[in-house]
């Protein structure tokens, strides 16, 4: 296939398993974000694609050719790292025309080059400028267009926005996923920041405990979650446990959900639903009773923290549907079975 | 946070007790040393004081010049020898796991805790004929038989060198473990093989460090005294080595601090030349 292809990629360090048979494939032109709590493996696998480690076990492959014994000079990659390493004792220009002076390209060439791409990242006629002059903001785009200089195969960046403030970061995340498409480049995002990876993937990778989770795009991710970590960890949501009575009918909460079928062997398992797929009503009927116990309102949405049955269930509405409760009030809890994904407990 | 400008004299007081010990070890001995300079010799006696021009006439004879010539090309051969071994040599320990780090830096300090005249005295027996390191070169084959490598200029190298290079080490250390990895990194994914990383970038980015660790290390060797004269012949002779005659054995004083002025204007106007370019390279 083409595309990069990862097989059965083990990574170990002594006794502990970093990554752990990591199977992907991803066509080109796709922009992938590896998803993950620290320490889940994400981006010791972005390194091994760029060459930095080598995997234990397992291969590598672009476009149907084994990389994983080709050194990364030789890769053709471009990679932003997460401290940036722009060289010091160079200047802006310099920085980016760097791997072009690497393969021998002329002074003019390099020049051509740079000058184009700081037009590309906004910074046209910073040339010349030392990079310490530079604000975080400016430091970032500086490494990508290094990074993007030779229109490499693989576009690589570890965590890239991580050094930025929130503001900063969203707009640079809207921007770093127009350039992508415009160049129609393969690349890679470590991220732990879920809304980073709905913002700008075109395929979520959730990885834990060095494991690939689930491998699907953003809105599938957040619509059916492989298991109740990833339903846990994109977005928020409620875990709640889920039993089959004799009768056959799912019931949470001690209260029979109609419609929700449980998949075949299944007696016990836990429902996620998102909080703004909750609804709040008058007590009584098919509801579920609970006491509201906090109401946050943020302006944009209204968050009400509802105990039922020894559990706190998250409701989000915006304004318009404002449920009007208040701390302390009974409710009735409504869980649409379409908006219940049932998961493996 | 803005500072305020000082307004009293109590404002100052920080500055007393470093002023007073710059005033005590460096301000008095070194002027008491000119002084000395233009003293005039009495050769019966000490000196008497006086201002002559005598100590420095003298010293500006073809003698004295190749001698000041030879101490300064040793100190900075010294230097960059030092340098060119030690940089890469840790940099490379700076790749080790932290404990074999420790392991290697106990070991050099170890080495300093040797006085000169024992590292003097060892190199010198590794460097005879009978005893020395040539004689293992035979029994490897290396050599046809032993011969003695001292007193030359190499054996009086050799020992500066290895006086000095845990010192140097010891200086690009820390500056080497500071250095960010992900530069070396990044420099191989834009497509430089890893000794064309460590040179185009390692080196460029830590060029004040090897600049400040150069001029360091010229100093430290500019005044050893007692390996050239355990370990070469008198041709090798360092400046020092003359002025510790001058000064203990001839009884000269106006003389042998005549030429300590002259070494010490001398290493400085190198000293400074060195950060002259420097700066200039760096306005580029």
């Amino acid at each position: 296939m083409s595309g990069l292809v990862l097989k059965d990629i083990v990574k170990s360090f002594g006794n502990f398993t970093a990554v752990d048979t990591a199977n992907l494939a991803v066509p080109h032109g796709k922009f992938v974000c590896l998803l993950g709590p620290s320490g889940c493996g994400k981006t010791t696998l972005l390194r091994m694609i760029a060459g930095l480690e080598d995997p234990t076990s397992g291969a590598i492959m672009l476009d149907d050719q084994d990389i994983t014994p080709v050194p990364t000079h030789k890769r053709n990659l471009g990679m932003v790292f997460q401290s940036l390493a722009l060289f010091p004792h160079l200047t802006v220009g310099d920085n980016i025309a760097y791997p072009l002076r690497i393969r021998g390209a002329s002074r003019d060439e390099q020049k051509k080059r740079s000058d184009e791409l700081l037009k590309l990242i906004h910074l046209p006629g910073f040339a010349d400028r030392p990079v310490s002059k530079l604000s975080g903001g400016q430091r970032q785009r500086v490494a990508i267009a290094r990074a993007l200089a030779l229109s490499p195969r693989l576009f690589l960046l570890d965590e890239p926005l991580s050094a930025l403030d929130a503001k900063l970061r969203e707009a640079m995340q809207v921007e770093l996923r127009q350039l992508q498409q415009r160049l129609g480049i393969t690349t890679f995002v470590v991220t732990h920041d879920q809304r980073e990876a709905m913002t700008m993937a075109d395929l979520v990778v959730v990885m834990g405990q060095g494991k690939i989770l689930q491998a699907a795009p953003p809105i599938e991710i957040y619509r059916k979650p492989a298991d109740a970590f990833v339903a846990d960890f994109i977005g928020m949501t409620n875990l709640l446990d889920a039993e089959t009575d004799r009768a056959g009918r799912v019931s949470v909460l001690g209260q029979a959900i109609p419609d929700l079928v449980m998949p075949a062997g299944f007696t016990k398992a836990a429902v996620s639903i998102r909080p703004e797929d909750v609804h709040l009503g008058p007590v009584g009927g098919d509801s579920i009773g609970g006491t509201v116990t906090f109401v946050r309102d943020l302006g944009g949405t209204i968050e009400t923290f509802v105990e039922a049955g020894g559990k706190t269930i998250i409701a989000v509405a915006t304004p318009r549907e404002r449920p009007n409760v208040v701390a302390g009030q009974q409710v009735g809890i409504t869980l649409p079975a379409d908006a219940c994904v049932v998961l493996k407990s | 946070m803005k500072r305020e400008a000082p307004k009293s004299i109590a404002d100052y007081s920080p500055l007393f007790f470093p002023g007073l010990m710059l005033i005590v070890f460096f301000v008095i001995p070194f002027s008491t040393m000119i002084a000395v300079s233009f003293f005039l010799r009495d050769p019966s006696g000490f000196y008497t004081p006086d201002f002559v021009f005598d100590n420095y006439a003298r010293f500006l004879s073809v003698f004295f010049g190749r001698v000041l010539a030879f101490s300064l090309m040793l100190a900075v051969m010294v230097a960059i020898c030092c340098v060119a071994i030690a940089f890469p040599f840790t940099f490379l320990l700076t790749k080790r796991p932290r404990k074999v780090q420790t392991i290697w830096l106990v070991c050099l300090l170890s080495v300093l805790s040797l006085s000169e005249v024992i590292i003097g005295f060892a190199w010198s027996t590794l460097f005879t004929r009978t005893a020395g390191i040539t004689n293992l070169f035979v029994f490897l084959g290396l050599m046809k038989e032993p011969v003695a490598l001292t007193p030359s200029f190499w054996a009086v190298l050799t020992g500066m060198v290895y006086q000095a290079l845990p010192y140097t080490i010891l200086v690009l250390y820390p500056a080497l473990v500071r250095l960010d990895p992900q530069l070396l990194e990044a420099a191989r994914t834009l497509g430089a093989s890893p000794p064309r990383a460590f040179f185009n970038v390692v080196v460029p980015a830590l060029r004040n460090t090897i600049v400040a660790t150069l001029i360091m290390v010229f100093v430290f060797a500019l005044g050893s005294y007692l390996l050239p004269q355990i370990l070469g012949r008198p041709s090798h002779w360092t400046l020092s080595v003359l002025i510790t005659d001058q000064a203990i054995y001839q009884s000269n004083m106006p003389f042998a601090a005549a030429m300590a002025v002259f070494l010490v204007l001398m290493s400085l106007a190198l000293v400074g030349l060195t950060l002259l370019v420097g700066r200039k390279e760096n306005a580029l």
